[in-house]
């Protein structure tokens, strides 16, 4: 076999079977059952309890949850934004990088907190180590409360009749320090011994061959790159993410990074099946994941293993594939790979300019951050696809001839209308977001030509990319795009916090209030939800509403420089 | 009966229902469906941009294209309306059969008179009210529903019911309900009146169907929600595709717009939601059950466990006597006498079949002078006082060993016996006593209905439970219970039993239907979630329950229950279908926006359309068309097959899910082909 395609097979396949075992892991730990570790973490939770204190055990109904959530955040995002604008005279600035303007500032606060990680400014110049270091703790707690919402979720979805669905604290202490800490410890050594920097002191600088003086940045980049691609964030702790060497040394470290960025989405669905004792359903929800990650996975891999259509019609050979934007270490598949992963999870690290990638994969990157569920983000792709599934349930629960049921409670007009909102929330801030940018640009094109480094069908795809991923709050960026001004900083911002919460408030109430309910039985006449047919709905509900939306945007977008090329 | 009750567009209605169609128009009445509305707004711009057109405006393409446009959307919107419409005729028309029995006729009515307190007063029967009394003959039409006050006739309720056989109705007892328009054959009864003119519950159900009081029940809300979210989303796909357009040189017309948006919200479920509720209640009526909320019809699709009665709907009528069982020490002859001695004076159907059994020339039996004991449910015995002062006394096992044991006298061990194998094998046993001593006992089976057994493992497909209530013991119960296949049983059950077990069922958030016909069935019809009412029970069981059954047929609950599942599936099916079309339409819709301007998109192309005009045309004449086709299917429901969930999915998926992909990309492309001749 091609060892480009065994590299990427090895990395999908040691994620599963990695996180098969952290999923059962991640049950136990949301379901406060024994693990080995609970010696070693009990004592420092317990610290963490008494010193903020918060009493672990007082259960929350579904709107303290969410007051709790929006609360904390709030908080975070004064600290981020006073730090961000004053880093220029705080402490750990060795290299002497100046504050944040207000609309950078407020960009990239939305875009940590909200875990979307999209940087409208480079690591190496836009911010202190005091700013790395506030940024890598909002890499922490953002996947932190996602997940622990999430649990929230699964917990609400157990068959009983209850207010009481556990303490957010909780769930949000164990998410950070016995789920994203000790992977991110593990995975930092890891990076460490192969040569990623982790050092507080500033530019360091050398004499290359030419003689001239060459700057080189560091910092504590281990310790961030760690948690940037467990947690689902891609903020790089340098401009060019993980395609710089320090930040991704060599093809070892892009399987493990690449381990990390879907490791725990996938672990979330097993545990899902631990905590709901239906291993069935979490099979079924895998399925479908893997199925629409693998349609989207397997075409772009061809694609640009294949290589650049234009190119080839010129008669050069390309027996690399398309290589442009890319680094020679990771290769074409890898490449392609890492970029299926990352926007498919909502991660946004990249290990190769996305904006170089030819137009179908570009598309398929696209699409992953549009349906923003096969696997999705850190718990909240487990969210998003709650969403799908409840419009699914209640479809096909008509179908069946009763009135529509998941898990033994009946979806009526009221969580049917926060689904129906949230399921359109997606393609109306990123349609909306793209039309608001086309009617501006074609208005007065000559003002506007620093927006885009390419016109025509490739430039509206970068507009179209950079909301799409500040929507899907992935991160990530076709970077032809010149989005470090107040319009792209101000209005992506806005896309990133609606698109983060909104979704997490739908599914939250949805689960609340379908937790009060009645529990009703399964009789033979019950619609089954962990069969494969019902996995085809979800599939069918997640096609039609996700990924057709888009499809006159796309049209304009890559299919038409796809068909240009051709 | 409506002989042609199979029949869908019968001339007469569909006149009617096209006059509605575009009565149905006005937005008004529209705005109540938010799918369909959106596409009157879009005609209504269509007409706009015409006018433009035609006062010179150049860049919207020719005014026939338009004009084109603007009738196909017009019409689209005609044949959703005419779906309702022709739901409502149907449905009317067949309330308006029901109601034809009740045109005026002659009422003699019971007023307070000058010479005598009671005088007969010959009335037109609209001038009847709630309360008033009157009387009805031999031959003579009862122009009023009512309940029986006095007396007992046969009545020929064919007029309602379609059964010839006469039925008994009588004062008091759970059988005094007379429906109007039904004829006294024999006797005369007075009956009082219990509903005004108008408000009748066939009335409320004519209200129900025409529209002006019909409610959307909370499944047709919850779904006109779900189609209303796609609606808003292709608003946002369609207006954001303007800019998208301005950005890539790409001019879009207004007619290009429109009909994208319109192709691509369920216009095809939208247009026929409301006709499948109606359609839902009219199949009930067909049915002849009278539902008082759309709602209700919806719930018995849910319904999980379902009460019957063992009586009438598990074994034919009643019980019959089989077999006389002598004590040890009895002579043959002189228990078969006192058998017969006993149901004398027994009216009910057991107790004349006992005579019957026995065979005795009655006038040889020496009853003159004698006294009958009647069956009262303290005792739960009957019998016959002799001149000579013999008591003979017929009942259940446990109250005539009491009777017995409590004179002092023993119970024999071969009739204790005889008692346990005859209840064993689901017959019901009556022990006979002659001065508190044991004569002996008598057999009486039940007869199972044929073919009830699949009836119950229908159900059983279904999910739906089935629990047998009973007065018999439990060992009789619980041999009819496994012989007819039901799933639990109450015996011995009193009133209170049913209510409790109804309680019971709803606690553990199940759904539970129940048929009744007698007061005391009130509470226990209204307590369920669906309850349906005889229509010859009392008025009070009528009003508690939320279904009338105008044949008074028990298996019917069966019935109801497969309308209701077939009325959320036809639902369910055609919403995938609509949304399945979508696919189709996006390939022939959005090449055809962009073709002009971005020539490498006819490769998306796929069905090879004539021309954008003709691609555009193609897909919204097959939206329009489509609406009409499939209005038979919302009208008669998608067949329910109990075949269990998943497999019902798999294969609604298959046909609705699957054929939504495919017949559209047939469809409009055979369109295409004929639209091509001129675009």
């Amino acid at each position: 076999m091609n060892s480009e395609i065994l590299g990427i097979s090895i990395i999908f396949l040691a994620t599963v079977l990695l996180a098969f075992p952290l999923g059962k892991y991640m049950g136990k730990v949301y379901e406060g059952d024994k693990t080995l570790w609970d010696k070693l973490f009990n004592p420092f939770d317990k610290q963490l309890y008494r010193l903020s204190g918060i009493d672990p055990s007082r259960p929350m109904n579904w709107k303290q949850h969410l007051t709790a959530l929006l609360t904390i955040n709030l908080v975070w995002f004064l600290v981020s934004m006073f730090v961000l604008m004053n880093m220029g005279w705080l402490p750990l600035n060795p290299d002497a990088n100046p504050g944040m303007s207000a609309d950078l500032a407020f960009n990239t606060t939305v875009s940590f907190v909200s875990n979307t990680n999209l940087q409208h400014y480079s690591g190496e110049t836009g911010v202190s180590y005091l700013g790395q270091l506030v940024l890598m703790l909002f890499q922490f707690i953002s996947a932190g409360a996602g997940m622990a919402i999430a649990a929230v979720v699964m917990n609400a979805m157990k068959e009983r009749t209850t207010e009481k669905l556990g303490n957010f604290y909780f769930y949000f202490v164990r998410s950070c320090t016995r789920i994203l800490l000790p992977l991110s410890l593990v995975l930092a050594l890891i990076f460490l011994f192969n040569g990623m920097p982790m050092t507080f002191k500033g530019k360091d600088q050398f004499i290359s061959l030419q003689g001239d003086t060459v700057q080189v940045s560091r910092g504590p980049a281990a310790a961030m790159v760690a948690i940037k691609q467990l947690g689902t964030n891609g903020g790089g702790f340098f401009g060019a993410n993980s395609a710089h060497p320090f930040e991704n040394p060599n093809y070892f470290t892009n399987i493990v990074e690449n381990i990390a960025i879907i490791l725990i989405p996938i672990a979330f669905v097993f545990a899902l099946g631990y905590v709901l004792k239906r291993r069935r359903f979490a099979w079924m929800v895998f399925a479908v994941m893997t199925i629409g990650f693998l349609l989207l996975l397997i075409p772009s891999v061809h694609d640009e293993m294949k290589g650049n259509i234009a190119i080839a019609k010129l008669g050069i050979a390309q027996p690399l594939g398309s290589m442009e934007g890319k680094e020679v270490r990771f290769g074409s598949a890898a490449s392609a790979f890492w970029g299926i992963t990352t926007t498919c999870t909502s991660n946004g690290s990249v290990n190769a300019m996305h904006d170089s990638f030819t137009p179908l994969t570009g598309m398929f990157a696209m699409l992953g951050m549009m349906i923003n569920s096969f696997y999705g983000g850190v718990g909240v792709g487990f969210l998003n696809f709650y969403v799908f599934i409840i419009i699914a349930v209640f479809i096909s629960g008509l179908m069946v001839g009763r009135t529509p049921e998941l898990l033994g409670k009946k979806i009526e007009a009221k969580e049917m209308k926060i689904a129906a909102i949230i399921a359109l929330l997606h393609p109306f801030l990123i349609l909306a977001g793209t039309a608001l940018s086309s009617y501006i640009y074609s208005r007065n094109p000559a003002v506007y030509t620093a927006w885009l480094n390419n016109p025509g069908h490739h430039g509206f795809s970068e507009m179209l990319y950079e909301y799409t991923s500040s929507s899907a709050n992935n991160g990530s960026g076709f970077e032809g795009l010149g989005d470090g001004t107040p319009y792209w900083n101000i209005t992506c911002g806005v896309v990133m916090l609606l698109a983060r919460f909104l979704p997490i408030i739908g599914p939250v109430a949805i689960a609340g209030i379908l937790a009060g309910k009645k529990y009703v039985p399964e009789s033979a006449g019950t619609l089954k939800t962990d069969t494969g047919t019902f996995g085809i709905m979800v599939f069918a509900v997640i096609f039609i509403i996700a990924a057709l939306s888009f499809f006159p945007a796309l049209s304009l977008g890559p299919i038409a420089e796809y068909f240009g090329m051709k | 009966m409506n002989t042609d009750q199979n029949k869908l567009f019968e001339s007469s209605l569909v006149k009617e229902a096209l006059k509605q169609s575009f009565v149905k128009l006005n937005p008004a009445i529209l705005f109540r469906n938010p799918v369909m509305f959106t596409v009157e707004i879009g005609t209504a711009i269509m007409v706009a941009v015409c006018i433009w057109i035609a006062t010179g405006e150049q860049s919207q393409g020719s005014l026939t294209y338009n004009l084109i446009i603007t009738s196909i959307l017009l019409i689209t919107l005609l044949f959703a309306n005419f779906a309702e419409a022709i739901a409502e005729a149907r449905g009317k028309a067949q309330a308006d059969s029901l109601r034809k029995t009740r045109e005026e006729t002659p009422a003699k009515q019971v007023v307070l008179g000058e010479i005598f307190v009671n005088e007969i007063k010959i009335v037109p029967s609209s001038q009847l009210r709630k309360g008033d009394i009157f009387v009805c003959e031999a031959g003579d039409i009862i122009p009023m529903d009512g309940e029986i006050i006095e007396g007992l006739a046969t009545i020929d309720e064919s007029a309602i019911t379609g059964e010839s056989a006469p039925v008994i109705r009588e004062a008091g007892g759970d059988k005094s309900s007379v429906t109007g328009g039904t004829k006294v054959l024999s006797d005369a009864i007075k009956v009082r009146v219990t509903t005004e003119p108008g408000e009748s519950f066939l009335d409320k159900m004519i209200a129900l169907v025409e529209g002006a009081s019909r409610q959307k029940t909370p499944n047709e809300i919850a779904l006109t929600i779900l189609l209303a979210g796609f609606t808003l989303v292709f608003i946002i796909v369609c207006v954001t595709l303007k800019p998208f357009g301005d950005f890539a040189n790409t001019p879009i017309t207004i007619a290009a717009f429109i009909s994208l948006f319109v192709c691509l919200i369920p216009t095809t479920i939208g247009g026929l939601l409301s006709a499948i509720g109606i359609a839902g209640m009219d199949r009930a009526l067909r049915a002849n059950v009278i539902t008082k909320s759309g709602k209700a019809v919806e719930t018995a699709g849910d319904i999980d466990t379902l009460l019957l009665d063992k009586t009438g709907t598990i074994t034919i009528g009643n019980r019959k006597a089989t077999h006389f069982w002598p004590a040890n020490n009895v002579e043959d002859a002189l228990f078969v006498e006192a058998c017969a001695l006993s149901s004398l004076a027994d009216q009910t159907p057991e107790g004349k079949s006992i005579v019957e059994l026995a065979n005795l020339n009655v006038n040889s039996l020496h009853t003159h002078g004698a006294s009958f004991i009647e069956f009262t449910a303290e005792t739960r015995s009957s019998g016959i006082d002799l001149p000579d002062g013999t008591k003979i006394r017929k009942g259940a096992f446990d109250a005539i060993k009491k009777m017995v044991t409590q004179a002092g006298n023993a119970f024999p061990d071969e009739t204790a016996q005889r008692v346990t194998v005859i209840s064993s094998n689901g017959g019901t046993p009556l022990v006979v006593s002659k001065n508190n001593r044991v004569m002996g006992v008598i057999e009486l089976q039940d007869i199972i209905k044929p073919n009830i057994h699949e009836r119950f493992e229908r159900l059983r497909k279904m999910g739906v439970k089935t629990v047998m209530v009973t007065g018999d013991n439990p060992l009789t119960a619980k041999f009819i219970a496994d012989k007819a296949g039901v799933d639990d049983f109450i015996a011995e059950a009193k009133p209170e039993d049913k209510m409790n077990y109804i309680k019971k069922e709803q606690q553990g958030g199940k759904l539970v239907a129940m048929m009744g016909d007698g007061t005391n069935d009130a509470p226990a019809l209204a307590q369920a979630d669906v309850g349906v009412a005889m229509n010859s029970g009392t008025q009070a069981a009528k009003e508690a329950g939320n279904m009338v059954d105008l044949d008074n047929d028990p298996t019917k609950l069966i019935e109801i229950v497969e309308i209701g599942k077939q009325l959320l599936m036809t639902r369910g099916t055609l919403t995938t279908f609509s949304i399945a079309n979508d696919v189709a339409k996006y390939f022939a819709i959005v090449p055809a926006l962009f073709i002009a301007s971005v020539p490498a998109l006819q490769g998306m192309n796929i069905m090879k359309l004539h021309s954008p005009e003709s691609a555009i045309l193609s897909a919204i004449i097959f939206n329009a068309i489509i609406i009409p086709l499939l209005i038979p299917l919302a009208l008669k429901g998608v067949a329910y097959k109990p075949i269990g969930a998943s497999a019902l999915l798999r294969r609604n998926l298959l046909i609705y899910g699957l054929g939504g992909v495919i017949v559209p990309f047939i469809g409009i492309k055979l369109i295409d082909l004929v639209v091509s001749i001129w675009f």
